[in-house]
């Protein structure tokens, strides 16, 4: 049934994320799917109970039953994080380490990170691509040493990555590449963002959280279990993720909920998109997809320097060409008038003619304006420039803005 | 055309998901003199004019209200089809009108202040008001009784 309880932005976006196709047509197809995924057998996290019990509103999610957010408006939620702090649950997200001699060499064959030039204990966000450089996920990877990188995957692309890297590697290991996986599956993900992240979570652990800076990861105690920690985020706060042992998620989630004497809450994916597109950060499945490059999509500088000049990775020959000659269309950051324009608003210009399409779009908490990110051709993404963006078959007045929207607060190295 | 596909992604099985209730909430409050219809409208019949808004069930399930696409003054709607929409942070949403005629005032007050359905769904977060062609259709609606019982019916579908 069609009306007012009967839509869901999000719902679409979670059958977006799971499909692999990369055209907008195929994520519609895959409405249906999602609607009987949703009722079929869906993964639950460690935490799931913990949710529910915390009135938590549980939502399939790429496969997944997750929170689309508890007792707190979306809107609180998402003004609470920058203010105070957020705990996510994304134990949906797939941890996976990489370990061997080649285990690096291995893995710039597929992404366009410089993993050997990070340091250990460093990470950086990257990007898998397929070979015409189109994006196959983001992901965030670290060097943990020489011989081991620990990846963390979208839910979304979880199959079709794991099925992508393991078929590399096998014909890797066949001409004698020494490089094998694991699958963290016996790990939770918790994500603890805001400006009371640190000093909360430096209450449950010896180390000094005042020497790791952003993309820094260390594998250290916290709350009395053995956790791999990085000082990332998806929110554009100060923040960390921390993989713990699924058998203590639940404790620790309550320990941290506690030491911020209930200033940190409890925060789902609703809120968790707001700040991440207020952040200006891409979702895989909207904002990047398969025939999107990482050139397009503003990403360039997450190809390293070496890689620019060596190239070897899958789809080098498209996106070192688009490096020197341009990409003919450019993700940007907007700002509209009227309603919210959403993922698939279609982008025209002053003379009604197509010039692109919305990807993410919605209203920011924080700013109280709509903002959007989307594609545009080549010359029409510079900031100031305007044009008009369609919804609901009404053209209403945007402008491209820089992103972020929200200034970001991460914890760099002074 | 652009339109119709744009409506047909809002429109989703998986949505009604967006409707679980997990926890215990507050009792939604229910107007007696009021009909209901099942997609969550209100009408307040006053002679041949008839006032509509969105319950406060449907507000509460929306979460806050950003902005309201109202129809023109003029305009005809019809029962059961819908006449505008309302944009929450997670999720657009259409508005059906539960009984069918012409529109003869929009509350522009919800332009400036779109958070008056969350505040007062049945006052000042009132949407249109329809000058109605069949009183007839009236009975297809439901009572504050029988749409309170929905409500819980749908609720505990999920």
């Amino acid at each position: 049934m069609r009306g007012l309880l009967a839509c869901a932005t999000l719902a679409r976006r979670a059958a977006a994320a799971s499909s692999t196709g990369g055209a907008s047509t195929a994520a519609r197809r895959h409405l249906a799917g999602a609607a009987e995924a949703a009722e079929a057998e869906l993964k639950k996290t460690a935490l799931y109970d913990f949710h529910v019990a915390h009135g938590g509103k549980m939502v399939p999610f790429a496969g997944w039953s997750m929170p689309i957010q508890y007792k707190d408006t979306i809107m609180d939620s998402t003004l609470n994080c920058r203010a105070n702090g957020s705990l996510f649950d994304v134990s949906h997200m797939c941890g996976l380490s990489l370990q061997g001699s080649q285990a690096i060499p291995f893995l710039e064959s597929l992404v366009v990170a410089d993993v050997a030039a990070l340091k250990d204990g460093t990470g950086s966000l990257t990007v898998f691509t397929n070979d015409k450089g189109g994006a196959i996920d983001d992901s965030v990877v670290t060097k943990v040493n020489d011989h081991h990188v620990y990846l963390v995957v979208n839910a979304g692309c979880r199959d079709k990555d794991l099925a992508h890297i393991g078929a590399h590697m096998e014909a890797f290991q066949k001409k004698g590449g020494d490089v094998k996986w694991h699958v963290h599956d016996e790990r939770s993900l918790l994500a603890l963002q805001g400006p009371l992240a640190a000093p909360t979570l430096q209450l449950l652990t010896k180390e000094d959280l005042s020497k790791m800076y952003f993309s820094d990861f260390k594998m250290i105690d916290i709350n009395g279990s053995a956790c791999f920690l990085t000082r990332t985020g998806y929110t554009g706060e100060d923040g960390f993720e921390i993989s713990v042992p699924s058998e203590n998620a639940v404790d620790l989630a309550k320990a941290l909920l506690e030491k911020s004497e209930g200033k940190v809450r409890l925060t789902g994916l609703g809120a968790r998109d707001s700040l991440r597109l207020e952040a200006g950060l891409c979702l895989y499945g909207n904002d990047m997809e398969q025939h999107i490059t990482p050139v397009e999509a503003g990403l360039s500088w997450a190809i390293g320097k070496r890689r620019k000049a060596e190239g070897g990775f899958l789809g080098a020959d498209v996106i070192l060409k688009q490096l020197k000659e341009g990409p003919k269309i450019r993700r940007v950051g907007i700002f509209s008038q009227g309603p919210p324009p959403r993922s698939h608003s279609e982008i025209v210009s002053g003379t009604g003619e197509n010039i692109g399409e919305v990807t993410s779009g919605g209203f920011s908490p924080c700013l109280k304006k709509n903002i959007a990110m989307g594609y545009v051709k080549n010359g029409l993404h510079k900031a100031g420039t305007e044009f008009k963006v369609v919804v609901r078959g009404k053209q209403y007045d945007a402008v491209v803005t820089k992103m972020p929207f929200v200034p970001t607060k991460y914890y760099k190295a002074p | 055309m652009a339109m119709a596909a744009s409506r047909s992604l809002w429109a989703s099985r998986a949505a009604s998901y967006l409707k679980i209730s997990a926890f215990p909430r507050a009792f939604s409050t229910v107007l007696k003199d009021l009909k209901y219809a099942e997609t969550h409208e209100w009408v307040k019949v006053d002679g041949d004019s008839a006032t509509v808004g969105i319950t406060d069930h449907a507000q509460d399930h929306l979460g806050d209200v950003v902005y309201v696409e109202l129809p023109e003054v003029g305009a005809s709607v019809s029962q059961g089809t819908n006449f505008g929409a309302v944009e929450s942070v997670k999720a657009t949403s259409d508005i059906n009108s539960p009984v069918s005629g012409e529109v003869i005032a929009v509350n522009d007050e919800l332009l400036e202040k779109p958070a008056l359905v969350n505040g007062d769904p049945y006052e000042g977060g009132w949407i249109i008001k329809v000058k109605v062609s069949d009183a007839g259709e009236l009975n297809s609606l439901m009572d504050d009784k029988k749409y309170s019982k929905f409500c819980e019916e749908e609720d505990s579908k999920h």
